[in-house]
């Protein structure tokens, strides 16, 4: 109904638009080839340039005033995300005074110097000193960038394996993740989609005859210690799939027929992040919209009111069911985390014996 | 070069062909001509293109609501006016082929290469007439099998515009990827065919038929951005090519380029050794430079209007040819920005860093040249220069954001959400339309020896700039709260439900900004036949293309082509009555040439 009321009051503005133009063209008879630009069409589109730069910088006020509380600029969840969130800000923040700086040059020129009678226009067609400065300052300022980008990426890229790291296989299939715990030997077992025996319960292709595959243990929730570096291990048994954990600044892509992989610590727990200040204000925002409108979230089945988890999405297209690709993530003290993995069936007790 | 131009002075071909209507409308081989052709089958592709982004941006403002529009269009994809989600990838999917290939690449390069090329350079049609024509009709062929694919039993394809296999290589990954994804590759097969023909013709004409005295500092900035972007195509889109035919392999003969160990639907596949981020690397090494074949020719469109009605020379001429050369270049080698978190080597992310926030130098050197070609003009506030001066507006707020994106460790966490669809709609898609609205209002009166209603081109300009930043700018903001894009909807995700109000005014203006361009439609297809008949050089330029007559003529120029005696952008040089001296006007005694 709102979408056939828009489109209605849409065909209105176009009839006005017509009607306008109408009034313009009888307005403009006089003029000798009234289809080119003259002295009050210049004028006119000059202040409208004055106009459209104001109109720039307010949505770009409201866009930050509105919007700029964003999760991913602040309250990362992992050890690695402050950096990133420093960098992110430190190229906005650059990208802002460019911004504001290029745009007011380009639409205040187009204003001043709008053809008027009498003015001429400079022939100036040249200056090597001026394009040496715009080319030199992009430069310096760039190669900073890059290089603080690439000591952040290789921080982030370099996974080194310790003992006390975490192995955690993310699985994925067309619509759902899994996770795969390495068990007491902390080694995932060897895997392959071609091992998959629905007839027994091996979902995954964990080769049954291996040792360090006996105790791996087969999740659908992802559970972390928090501040414990933990390395996923990335499959995918169909298409491609992208583990995306946005606020531990983490994503990488499961690709058939090979393993990837991304490594992080977790830092907040789901407990202390619910705590958050900002998070409590933004869950208070989400459940005033959801309590407006109740009746279409209860006929779709969901919980009305929204409590914060952290999540994993599926961010590559993946099929029909992409935009329902969802794993909660839960991080909680190492002691938690050990009693709920204790609970978990290990592999060689989760398999149906026929 | 010169005696090549002699020679056809003398040859008056052309003149004695007797045409038929089948072969002035249809099968012409004239350049002119084709470029009509080619400007209204894309129009046609951009109006189907634009409004299946409005009837996706309503799903996604209004999720699984009935919609009248699309039980009206989309038949039983729609059943009860609700939107399915396999047609909603599917819509996502051909509006990206559609604008990126269709409408800016065939429409805009195709379009304005064919029109200006030999006009500009002074020959009397391209090097190869009949390539050309064939060139047309492949493309007009791949149009028609696109389309066809619309309307098969399993739905279009609907892998995304970049089609990653295994999704697009499985039927039973998705219905999209049966019959919908052959016609899909076959289309682009023919289509590839078709811009390596034209490409291949372009750069002919531009090295062999330049008229006397043309040198290559000598052309217009247009001329050297279609020059460089069929380079750029010829060298690219083959890599495409051979990676749409081992796909096709894949998916009907059995092979494993790009497949290995996948289980689906309850069996395993036989395929065995490939990988999809083969498939990634041949798509993005066209892909990547594709982006360039789009905003190259827009930039060239650009820098003429705005010198033309600035009355004032393009600043730093040379710097705009060697930044149009050094992003030629760097483009092809920037395309591992795009697989960051492919799974690739972590190393290449930094060497693809590297590169990448490179291409920013030219760029910014070509946005600075054009703010100063501004400064001190007299500007002519045609339509034209409008679109021109928003093109750069839009291309510096989506370049910028390019730094975040081009930066691995950045791109970690806005890869693939709106974040990216903001960038990249800003800084190519609007930019580039954008372009592309410029040089149809500018050269409207060569095409069709009419002009254009200036009044509709000022309020299809101004609805259109507030609907594009209305619709863009706000994107970006969703897209780094982390949403992620091509979700059919986003209610099973009540971390994003405050920005459900967000989507709401993104429509809005989408939907505002799909409409008004009826005005412009309007407008293009009225003065066809109504506008106003154009003087022989109404914004008063100095480039060849308007020394040629109104009314078109086979072989472009009566009597010998003209001589060329200087660059093309004298405009209000000190010593001339006139504030603009055309090339072919020879140098007064005593005037100097700058830049040789």
């Amino acid at each position: 109904m709102t979408a056939l009321l828009t489109i209605i009051v849409l065909v209105f503005i176009t009839v006005a638009i017509w009607q306008m133009v109408k009034i313009f063209d009888l307005a403009n008879v006089d003029s000798e080839n009234a289809q080119i630009a003259n002295y009050k069409d210049n004028k006119l589109n000059a202040y409208l340039m004055l106009g459209f730069l104001a109109f720039i910088y307010v949505i770009t006020i409201v866009c930050f005033v509105l919007w700029g509380d964003l999760p991913l600029m602040s309250n990362s969840a992992s050890e690695h995300g402050p950096g990133v969130d420093n960098l992110m800000i430190i190229s906005m923040v650059l990208i802002f005074i460019v911004q504001t700086i290029t745009q007011f040059l380009l639409h205040y020129f187009a204003f001043k110097y709008k053809g008027e009678k009498g003015r001429k226009a400079l022939y100036f067609a040249d200056n090597d000193k001026l394009e040496f400065i715009w080319t030199i300052i992009p430069v310096i300022v760039l190669a900073g960038l890059i290089i603080y980008g690439l000591f952040t990426w290789s921080d982030i890229m370099n996974i080194e394996q310790d003992d006390d790291t975490i192995v955690v296989e993310l699985y994925a299939q067309q619509f759902n993740w899994k996770a795969r715990y390495a068990g007491d030997d902390n080694v995932l077992g060897e895997a392959n989609v071609r091992l998959i025996n629905l007839d027994n319960a091996n979902i995954l292709g964990l080769d049954e005859s291996d040792p360090n595959a006996q105790d791996d243990i087969i999740t659908t929730e992802l559970h972390l210690p928090v501040g414990k570096k933990v390395l996923f291990k990335m499959r995918s048994q169909d298409v491609l799939h992208s583990a995306y954990m946005p606020h531990f600044r983490a994503q990488m892509n499961c690709v058939p027929g090979m393993i990837t992989q991304f490594g992080f610590t977790p830092t907040v727990t789901t407990a202390e992040m619910r705590q958050n200040p900002d998070m409590i204000d933004k869950v208070a925002r989400i459940n005033k919209i959801r309590s407006g409108n109740k009746e279409e979230i209860e006929a779709r089945g969901q919980d009305v009111r929204y409590e914060f988890d952290y999540l994993l999405l599926c961010n590559k297209i993946c099929g029909k069911s992409h935009y329902n690709m969802q794993m909660k993530i839960i991080v909680e003290t190492e002691e938690e985390y050990n009693a709920w993995l204790k609970e978990q069936k290990k592999f060689k007790n989760s398999l149906v014996q026929n | 070069m010169s005696a090549h131009a002699d020679t056809h002075d003398h040859d008056d071909h052309g003149h004695h062909h007797k045409e038929t209507f089948v072969t002035k409308y249809i099968f012409s081989q004239d350049h002119k001509m084709i470029a009509k052709q080619y400007l209204i089958t894309g129009t046609i592709m951009g109006v189907i293109g634009v409004l299946m982004s409005m009837m996706f941006r309503m799903q996604i403002a209004w999720p699984e609501e009935p919609n009248v529009l699309f039980e009206a269009l989309l038949g039983k994809w729609a059943p009860d006016g609700v939107m399915d989600a396999d047609i909603y990838l599917a819509l996502v999917t051909i509006h990206g082929t559609i604008m990126v290939f269709f409408v800016l690449t065939a429409g805009l390069s195709g379009t304005f290469s064919n029109l200006l090329i030999p006009l500009q350079i002074g020959a009397r049609d391209m090097a190869s007439g009949f390539l050309n024509m064939v060139s047309y009709w492949m493309f007009f062929l791949s149009s028609v099998v696109m389309i066809i694919s619309l309307f098969v039993e399993a739905g279009p394809a609907s892998a995304g515009w970049t089609i990653y296999p295994p999704l697009s290589a499985l039927p039973m990954a998705q219905g999209g990827s049966g019959m919908g994804m052959t016609l899909w590759l076959v289309s682009m097969a023919i289509f590839i065919a078709s811009s390596l023909l034209g490409s291949l013709n372009y750069i002919v004409t531009v090295i062999n038929l330049r008229t006397k005295g043309m040198s290559m500092t000598r052309l217009p900035l247009t001329i050297w951005a279609f020059f460089v972007t069929a380079i750029i195509g010829v060298v690219s889109f083959p890599v495409l090519l051979s990676a749409a035919l081992l796909l096709i392999m894949d998916r009907s003969f059995g092979t494993s380029f790009f497949l290995s160990d996948i289980f689906i639907q309850g069996e395993v596949l036989h395929y065995q050794g490939g990988s999809p981020v083969l498939f990634e690397h041949l798509f993005w090494f066209l892909g990547h430079p594709e982006v360039y074949i789009v905003i190259l020719p827009a930039m060239g469109l650009v820098s003429e209007i705005m010198a033309t009605n600035s009355r004032k020379p393009i600043f730093g001429y040379r710097a705009m040819i060697v930044s149009i050369l050094a992003i030629a270049f760097l483009s092809t080698i920037v395309w591992g920005h795009h697989m960051f978190i492919s799974g690739m080597n972590p190393f290449l992310g930094s060497v693809f860093t590297f590169t990448t926030l490179l291409i920013a130098i030219p760029s910014a050197v070509k946005a600075f040249n054009w703010i100063t070609t501004l400064w001190k003009g007299n500007l002519q506030m045609n339509p034209a220069m409008l679109f021109s001066i928003g093109f750069v507006s839009t291309f510096i707020t989506g370049g910028l954001t390019g730094i975040i994106l081009g930066d691995s460790a950045l791109d970690i966490n806005v890869h693939d959400t709106y974040f990216v669809v903001a960038h990249f709609h800003l800084v190519m898609g609007i930019s580039a339309l954008y372009g592309m609205f410029a040089g149809i209002y500018h050269w409207y009166p060569k095409m069709f020896g009419r002009m254009l209603n200036k009044n509709l081109g000022y309020i299809h300009f101004w609805i259109t700039a507030i609907c594009a930043y209305g619709v863009f700018f706000p994107m970006h903001f969703i897209g780094m709260a982390g949403l992620p894009r091509r979700y059919y909807t986003n209610s099973n995700f009540p971390l994003f439900d405050d920005l459900e109000n967000v989507n709401v005014i993104i429509t809005v203006f989408a939907i505002i900004g799909g409409i008004v361009q009826i005005v412009y439609l309007y407008n293009f297809f009225g003065s066809i036949f109504f506008g106003k008949k154009t003087v022989q050089n109404p914004w008063r330029s100095t480039t060849l293309e308007w020394t040629a007559p109104i009314k078109h003529i086979h072989g472009n120029w009566e009597g010998e082509i003209p001589h060329v005696h200087r660059w093309s952008y004298d405009y209000s040089k000190p010593g001339h009555d006139d504030d603009f001296v055309p090339q072919n006007v020879p140098m007064k005694e005593g005037e100097e040439e700058l830049h040789h």
